[in-house]
């Protein structure tokens, strides 16, 4: 059973399809690529199996459970995760509280625990807080914890934000265009921390557009083009498909 | 001799404005963090706090027969307000605001100027056009100091005040359940996708408002020893010009602008007489909360401690 499916997904904005009854099947401890040009409908499939958006037709199946319509908190205790293509970390909050956000739907204590400060509550906390750092360190943002979030450095940032989706403690793990904005360097050491996560038993949901990146790292890899799927499979073959030559490239075949 | 009794005046006014200005605070935590979550201005606050302080008046005068001691009728009394008012609280955002929720800031708006009036009217039909005097169940002393006075009800207002709101602070500012909030105050969506369930953090958020608000209803029909139906409402708009003078969403600006805006009436109303050679006398106190409140609009529109509005799209 495939740890994530999409069964047939739509999703209509008015008018407009965004996505055309997409299926795919991602298997658990697999790194699964999603690639396509520009508005090809790869985020609203994103937004689609967090519980962001309700697609408008299809099923998202988590191990198989019929998860379509759940809210984003739902998913994410089924255990799917995500980041964003637009960093969204919480500004006003440090470097550490917003990992140790990843870890509330995990903690029991209740508002009553929280003005008390019982024991049980304290040390709670604690492991919370330890949690968050050792995850900080896991991404490698180390000596900044106190620091406001949006004070990071861009790459930083992004790996804050993957700090903070490994918090929730997520089967699957998300991941929107993670090396956009990054520079050589960083990307290579975004790949060394995504093939480890995978190495410590996350599976990867992948959409990036550095085709270097995604070809070397992914076992398979969907594209997707107005919405649609038009091809899927290891990435050698996938790059030779002419339907994908085509999208990325445009104008028809002679 | 002069300056001695001119001193002991002010300090007295300065006690005043305090124990009032820590009720202004209790109440405009309620507003400031409503909007704070929501961005969303919950006009039927004030009328929370005067259910609370009816609802302690009723369980007061059903329990006094009871022979309980007067501070366990007290306590118990307070807690039933507290337990009510949080329902209520639950109650209206329920009803009244999460079906709203994407709605445009002008619906929910409506809906909670309804509920106000709604929440006032079926007060009057409860507990009667008439004011109730509050149970005398404690012993009141008054402390003297300075040539000023407090009586054990004023004091006992700002002590547990000041107590509710540190433990408010600790509890958002130390605690998975106040990140949870200040998270979902920041980004609803984000904060759902890290595992947030909002709905439930959105619904805490209004009881522990209203729980507040209830305290404050029974402290100042405490202090006055009286409630009545239409308490809610003068209360109401001046917890709420408290929370937009210290910043409007910002928890420490809400406690800072209740004590501020108690101290100004207060202070203010006391010298109004002298300074218009008695022809304004301190029964308009009122026109200060509200002269405060077109100041601070015009003025600094975010508030004293204000940072935030032009972050909220």
């Amino acid at each position: 059973m495939a740890l994530l499916e999409a069964f047939e997904l739509s999703k209509f904005f008015g008018g407009l399809t965004a996505l055309d009854a997409v299926s795919l099947a991602v298997e658990a401890g697999e790194i699964f690529g999603l690639i396509g040009p520009n508005g090809a409908g790869k985020t609203t499939l994103f937004n689609c199996l967090t519980g962001l958006y309700v697609p408008s037709r299809g099923k998202v199946l988590v191990r198989g459970e019929n998860l379509t319509g759940s809210k984003p908190h739902q998913l994410v205790a089924a255990g799917v995760a995500r980041t964003f293509q637009n960093i969204r970390l919480f500004g006003n909050m440090s470097v550490l509280e917003n990992v140790m956000v990843g870890c509330h739907q995990r903690s029991r204590a209740g508002a009553l625990g929280a003005v008390l400060r019982d024991r049980a509550t304290r040390s709670e906390e604690a492991a919370i807080r330890a949690r968050a750092e050792s995850l900080l360190d896991y991404v490698g943002v180390t000596g900044r914890a106190s620091a406001a979030a949006g004070s990071l450095a861009y790459g930083d940032q992004r790996r804050l934000e993957i700090a903070r989706a490994l918090a929730t403690g997520p089967a699957l793990l998300a991941l929107d265009e993670p090396a956009a904005g990054m520079n050589a360097t960083e990307t290579l050491a975004l790949r060394g921390l995504m093939e480890r996560i995978r190495a410590d038993g996350v599976t990867i949901l992948l959409i990036e557009h550095d085709v270097k990146l995604v070809m070397g790292l992914c076992d398979r890899v969907a594209v997707l083009d107005y919405g649609r799927k038009i091809a899927e499979g290891v990435p050698g073959l996938v790059q030779r498909d002419p339907l994908v030559i085509e999208a990325y490239l445009g104008g028809a075949p002679a | 001799m002069l300056v001695r009794a001119h001193l002991s005046i002010f300090l007295q006014q300065v006690l005043n404005g305090l124990v009032l200005g820590s009720v202004y605070g209790l109440v405009a935590l309620g507003y400031t963090m409503v909007y704070g979550i929501l961005g969303l201005i919950n006009f039927a606050h004030g009328e929370v706090v005067m259910v609370g302080a009816l609802c302690a008046l009723s369980a007061m005068t059903a329990l006094q027969g009871s022979g309980l001691p007067g501070f366990a009728v007290v306590l118990l009394a307070l807690l039933l307000a507290v337990l009510a008012c949080m329902a209520l609280g639950l109650a209206i955002e329920r009803i009244a605001y999460r079906p709203l929720r994407r709605a445009p800031r002008l619906a929910p708006l409506i809906t909670a100027i309804g509920i106000s009036i709604l929440l006032q009217n079926l007060a009057m039909i409860l507990w009667g056009r008439q004011y109730h005097s509050f149970p005398p169940l404690l012993p009141v002393h008054t402390l003297h100091f300075g040539g000023a006075s407090i009586s054990t009800v004023q004091l006992a207002i700002i002590l547990v005040s000041g107590a509710l709101m540190a433990g408010l602070l600790l509890l958002v500012h130390l605690s998975s359940l106040g990140r949870a909030m200040r998270a979902t105050a920041e980004n609803p969506q984000v904060a759902g996708l890290m595992g947030v369930n909002v709905d439930r953090i959105i619904a805490v958020t209004f009881a522990i408002g209203s729980g507040l608000a209830a305290v404050a209803g029974v402290l100042v029909s405490a202090n006055y020893s009286v409630a009545h139906y239409y308490m809610g409402f003068l209360l109401g708009l001046k917890a709420f010009t408290a929370a937009v003078l210290g910043g409007i969403g910002n928890l420490a600006g809400a406690m800072v602008g209740g004590v501020l805006l108690g101290l100004i009436e207060s202070i203010g109303a006391g010298y109004l007489g002298d300074l218009t050679d008695g022809f304004l006398g301190s029964n308009y106190q009122d026109v200060f909360a509200f002269l405060v409140l077109i100041i601070v609009l015009v003025l600094r529109p975010r508030g004293l401690l204000g940072e935030r509005v032009a972050e909220r799209a």
